[in-house]
């Protein structure tokens, strides 16, 4: 990265408030539609991170797979488990909340002070830059092999098993009494037949 | 710069999404708070990788690695949340009390 030390410093306080704040938006607001759009602005806001880390390639990445795919997918998940219900009040919810964010800031504290009292041994090489992803490239094939392929055969169990486990089995229920209608035995719904397309386009096909 | 700031961002970051899977009574927004956990350790590796091993660059290979099995899980827990909001009609964390005792 060769940006000026200001530029560098202001870009990453504008970029940490942002992830920040949204992802605070993402833990505390009520409505779960303004959460997923959020947890987007975090997405981003965190693949500059990684430009400014001089990681364009894994921000890419970031970019597809997180804004892409999986922001989408939960949204998807929103929709589809759409269900605008008030929560049943739990008693003393307060005393879990503040627990819990008591915990949190200790661990908060606990890692702050973690972190200013390494020694971090901080090189002085100068970074890849551009050719971290040959440098990527190199890894994926020579030492982390098999962990490379491993990650592909654990997204095709994660397809199925997502398929699978998602697949709605039950048919509708058929009130009783009324017998069950064919359509409901056959694997897939009847389509439309060609003869009952409207006569003037039928007259059509057949001169 | 500084290692410290990023180090720093993602330990907040880390924190609030403990804090969002300890509290949340919907389970998409826990689904949610799991990829803020997940990004705050990537944050990690990246700055861990820039700072330390400009040159080998493991910690890009390792956040590749982290991404990729984040998606992985993103799809199998939406599939699980599916299946269960189907069973239980609900998606209140606290009546899911299908593995208590």
């Amino acid at each position: 990265m060769t940006l000026a030390e200001g530029v560098q410093l202001v870009a990453f306080g504008v970029l940490s408030a942002m992830m920040l704040g949204s992802a605070l938006g993402v833990v505390l607001l009520e409505n779960i539609v303004y959460s997923a759009f959020l947890l987007g602005g975090v997405f981003i806001s965190m693949s500059g991170m990684y430009i400014l880390l001089n990681a364009g390639f894994v921000a890419a990445a970031q970019v597809l797979v997180y804004v892409g795919a999986v922001n989408v997918l939960i949204l998807f998940g929103i929709m589809l488990v759409n269900k605008r219900q008030a929560f049943l009040p739990v008693q003393r919810a307060w005393v879990s909340k503040t627990a819990t964010a008591m915990v949190c800031a200790g661990l908060f504290a606990l890692l702050t002070a973690s972190i200013i009292n390494t020694p971090w041994a901080v090189s002085t090489l100068t970074p890849a830059g551009e050719l971290a992803i040959v440098e990527i490239g190199k890894h994926f094939f020579s030492d982390y092999l098999l962990p490379f392929e491993l990650a592909s055969v654990l997204l095709l169990i994660a397809l199925i098993g997502a398929i699978v486990l998602a697949r709605r089995e039950l048919i509708p229920d058929v009130a009783p009494g009324e017998p069950e209608s064919e359509a409901l035995q056959l694997p897939e719904r009847p389509r439309e037949l060609v003869s009952s397309l409207p006569a003037s386009l039928g007259d059509l096909i057949d001169s | 710069m500084q290692l410290e700031y990023f180090l720093l961002v993602a330990a907040a970051l880390f924190c609030i999404g403990v804090y969002g899977l300890v509290t949340s009574r919907n389970v998409i927004r826990v689904l949610m708070s799991i990829e803020l956990m997940l990004n705050a350790v990537n944050l990690n590796l990246m700055a861990f990788s820039n700072y330390l091993d400009p040159v080998g660059v493991k910690g890009q290979v390792f956040a590749v690695f982290v991404i990729s099995i984040a998606a992985a899980e993103a799809a199998v827990g939406l599939a699980i949340v599916l299946s269960i909001y189907r069973n239980r009609d609900t998606v209140d964390m606290e009546q899911f009390n299908l593995l208590k005792w």
